[in-house]
């Protein structure tokens, strides 16, 4: 990415750094208009941002290794897994929904242990090794639910992630706003946040001033696993039910959101904040689009255009420099 | 008697306000094997890369090959119909891909038919191969020859694109082979040479650039020396002898040489003599170095240098554990700490810092902030009430901007954006900033302007003054002599000498280089 901010005027920082709320601000004031009566109520908002919360939680758990230079592509498969994990046990075998939580939780280290053991310890590329992990996650999700969908969940959890309110918003939402919040601490305001961003950066340099390059990659390898892990969690209350299909469906659009985020607020890194939005920026306008009786395939392109355009938009902003970006 | 084979007359090149080369003449003959001499900052590269067309020469340079007159810079399509090559010392082949696709690289990508007759490149690259008598398996990678096997595939490759331009039976054409031979053993050297000398039987130069006097007295037929930007001689090597091409190499000792801190310097080494034993480097060896050993004292700058490939700078890599050591042990008042084992965040927490060369690719990350580039050895002298300060980081970072000249005064900007002097200004700070006992410093101000060189010597100097011991590698025999209490001298992997501050000069550093390799 080009030279300097402080070439650029505090304006021009300011536009490029809010110009994805802008967006999304426009999306929804376009829709509102339109759709007046469908659109802009509260309740449509309200279930927007406890439905998103799943996708919100993926996308975050993304950015933590790629800020290091990792891709894990095993998220979205990990998100099943765990939403399995709590249907299989508590609903199969009527087990207490506390001890299914504990037991995904620890099956969102071990994924991430693995993935950390082969790109680390082996020194394979991290897209070649959460490739296959992804997939072995898929099957293995398979087998475990037999290929249906569980429902019956605990009630009292259920009610706690979706049922439950504060200002006429659901809990999921605010799990995924307080782990957005803590990222953004851990990137912001704390020495390991730092050393990530030198670790992404360059391994090397990294090494070279003192910094256990492999002890951050492996911690962020399996952070990332276990709050896609609590996505899945939060997806299994939001549902009332345990979805073995949608891994696929979620990874997508959290990579998208992971870049689109990329472009805004710190522009140039993958940031908390900047991904929260990115991820109700897409889902305002494909709720809208779909107001509107929009077919599904309408999604898939809203989602892969909204990220090609703001990456563009961004890298013209920078004079089309060599991106800092993956 | 043909025409020369390359005519150089008149080649001058400044940088901002150095002459880097300065009316320089070069004639290399027709199937002669033609040295190239010069120490560190002579203008050997600066030649290399004006004749391979990377800088353009200023004005009035004059170049003849075979006695055809070209205006410099040469584009490339120039070079090859010319049969003009280079191999540099990194040899330009790709380790992943095999001897084969290597060698035929430029026909198999240039070819002009969508496809590519396996066959015919094959017999061709087995041709050349065999014309030069290698036994080298053309389907295995390069990664998998040895680093002499890797330089004769080079030159063969080289080779051929001259032997490309070969008009009827003559063939015309000048290798010029840019230092590929600094870490070859004896017997490779020979194969190396046996290929010289039929490159030659075909018709074709060669402009050999060397820093090994046994190699250029055996191989060449006459060698041009530059010191300081000018040619110091040209000599036919078959009535010269060593001594005498290192006084060429050298020149004549400065008659008033006075060290800008010469009293500083010699005050410091008088306290350095009574300080206290501050580090015992004990027995280090690694892949291309050799049971050393040294004593370090607080306060004393030691200089490393040798020729290339003489091993030096791996003392400063294997003590910080930027690469493996094999073995050795450095004692740090009195508490060994194993270097086979040695990492760099266990050799910060023991107190060292260490400088790498590669100033974009090791030392700084030049896509980050400044900010972030100074303050990243220690941020958790920053955390209060468990989050960073950032507004006490970045007065300290400002208090290190000023007080280390760095310009602009920019936070914010990006390392990468900074020149070479204020980027190195950064990153030296940035160790001097967390006090180290033992600061490693590798060719401290390589690129730097020079200004930003006497700042960067006068901060090396203070933090000395105050304790800290200094090791600085560097090849730049001008900077040794200014910072220097004492320095040692490489030569293959071992350390051969050691010069002192009462002999310490740049014609005796290049003595005791040109004599360690002899040795």
């Amino acid at each position: 990415m080009s030279g300097d901010p402080s070439a650029r005027s505090p304006l021009a920082t300011f536009v490029e750094r809010f110009a994805l709320v802008g967006a999304w601000l426009l999306v929804i004031a376009v829709f509102s208009v339109l759709l007046p009566g469908s659109f802009f109520t509260w309740q449509n908002f309200a279930v927007m941002f406890a439905s998103q919360a799943p996708a919100a939680l993926l996308a975050l758990a993304l950015i933590v290794p790629l800020t290091c230079g990792d891709y894990d592509l095993s998220g979205g498969a990990t998100v099943t897994l765990a939403a399995v994990i709590l249907g299989v046990m508590n609903v199969v075998h009527q087990q207490p929904i506390g001890l299914a939580l504990w037991v995904a939780l620890g099956a969102g280290v071990l994924v991430g242990a693995l993935n950390a053991f082969f790109i680390i310890y082996v020194r394979i590329p991290s897209l070649v090794v959460t490739l296959g992990t992804a997939s072995v996650v898929t099957g293995f999700v398979q087998w475990l639910s037999d290929s249906s969908t569980i429902s019956g969940l605990d009630g009292g959890f259920v009610d706690w992630i979706i049922i439950r309110q504060l200002f006429g918003i659901s809990y999921a939402f605010y799990v995924a706003a307080l782990v957005a919040a803590a990222l953004w601490y851990l990137f912001e305001y704390t020495p390991l946040g730092r050393r990530m961003l030198f670790v992404g950066k360059s391994r090397e340099v990294a090494r070279l001033n003192g910094i256990r390059v492999d002890h951050v990659r492996a911690g962020a390898l399996v952070a990332s696993s276990v709050l896609a892990t609590m996505a899945g969690i939060v997806y299994a209350g939001v549902l009332g039910s345990a979805d073995p299909f949608s891994g696929l469906n979620f990874l997508l659009p959290a990579f998208a959101a992971a870049f689109l985020g990329a472009t805004s607020i710190k522009p140039g890194r993958f940031n908390a904040w900047g991904t929260f939005i990115a991820v109700y920026f897409l889902a305002s306008g494909i709720t809208g689009l779909s107001m509107f009786g929009i077919p599904l395939w309408v999604t898939s392109v809203f989602n892969g255009a909204a990220l090609i355009v703001a990456v563009t938009l961004s890298q013209f902003a920078r004079g089309r420099a060599e991106s800092d970006l993956g | 008697m043909s025409e020369p084979a390359l005519a150089l007359r008149g080649l001058a090149k400044s940088f901002g306000g150095a002459r880097a080369l300065d009316g320089v003449d070069l004639t290399v003959g027709a199937r002669e094997i033609h040295g190239l001499l010069g120490h560190n900052g002579s203008g050997k590269s600066t030649l290399v890369k004006i004749l391979s067309g990377y800088h353009a020469p200023d004005a009035g340079a004059g170049l003849h090959l075979h006695g055809e007159a070209l205006r410099l810079p040469l584009s490339l399509a120039e070079q090859r119909a010319r049969g003009l090559a280079f191999v540099h010392q990194n040899l330009g082949l790709a380790p992943q891909i095999s001897v084969l696709e290597n060698m035929r690289i430029v026909e198999i990508t240039a070819a002009r038919r969508p496809w590519i007759d396996w066959r015919a490149q094959r017999r061709a690259a087995l041709a050349s191969l065999q014309q030069f008598g290698l036994a080298i398996d053309a389907d295995q990678p390069v990664s998998t020859l040895s680093p002499v096997e890797r330089a004769l595939v080079a030159i063969v490759r080289a080779f051929v694109a001259i032997d490309s331009t070969r008009s009827g039976r003559q063939l015309h054409g000048l290798l010029v082979l840019d230092e590929p031979t600094p870490f070859l053993a004896r017997d490779d050297v020979e194969r190396l040479f046996r290929l010289m000398r039929q490159v030659v039987a075909e018709g074709a130069s060669v402009l050999f650039i060397s820093h090994d006097l046994d190699e250029i007295l055996e191989i060449t037929d006459r060698a041009t020396v530059l010191r300081d930007g000018r040619v110091a001689g040209t000599f036919e090597t078959k009535a010269t002898v060593r001594d005498a091409i290192v006084a060429l190499i050298a020149g004549h000792p400065r008659v008033a040489t006075v060290n800008a801190d010469g009293a500083g310097v010699a005050a410091r080494r008088a306290a350095t003599a009574k300080a206290a034993l501050a580090f015992e480097i004990r027995g280090l060896a690694g892949p291309q170095l050799q049971d050393f050993d040294l004593t370090l004292r607080r306060g004393e700058i030691v200089g490393l240098t040798g020729l290339l490939g003489s091993g030096y700078e791996r003392v400063l890599h294997h003590l910080f554990g930027a690469a493996p050591a094999l073995r050795g042990t450095l004692r740090a008042a009195g508490v060994p700490l194993e270097l086979a084992g040695q990492t760099p965040a266990a050799a910060v927490r023991a107190g060292l810092a260490f400088l790498p060369g590669d100033r974009q690719g090791a030392s700084g990350a030049g896509g980050l902030p400044v900010l972030d580039n100074f303050l990243v050895p220690d941020l958790a002298r920053f955390v209060r009430g468990g989050r960073l300060d950032w507004r006490r980081m970045r007065a300290h970072a400002g208090g290190l901007a000023t007080r280390h000249r760095v310009r602009p005064v920019d936070l914010d900007m990006k390392l990468a954006s900074l020149s070479g002097g204020n980027a190195q200004k950064v990153l030296l700070a940035k160790w001097l900033d967390i006090a180290p006992r033992l600061l490693l410093l590798e060719e401290p101000t390589q690129g730097v302007d020079v200004g930003a060189r006497e700042d960067l010597w006068q901060a090396i100097r203070e933090i000395a003054a105050a304790g800290t011991v200094v090791l600085c590698a560097s090849s730049d025999l001008e900077q040794l002599e200014a910072l220097c209490d004492r320095v040692l001298v490489f030569a293959r992997g071992r350390c051969r000498a050691e010069v002192r501050r009462d002999a310490l000069s740049k014609q005796e550093l290049l003595r005791q280089c040109y004599a360690a390799v002899a040795a």
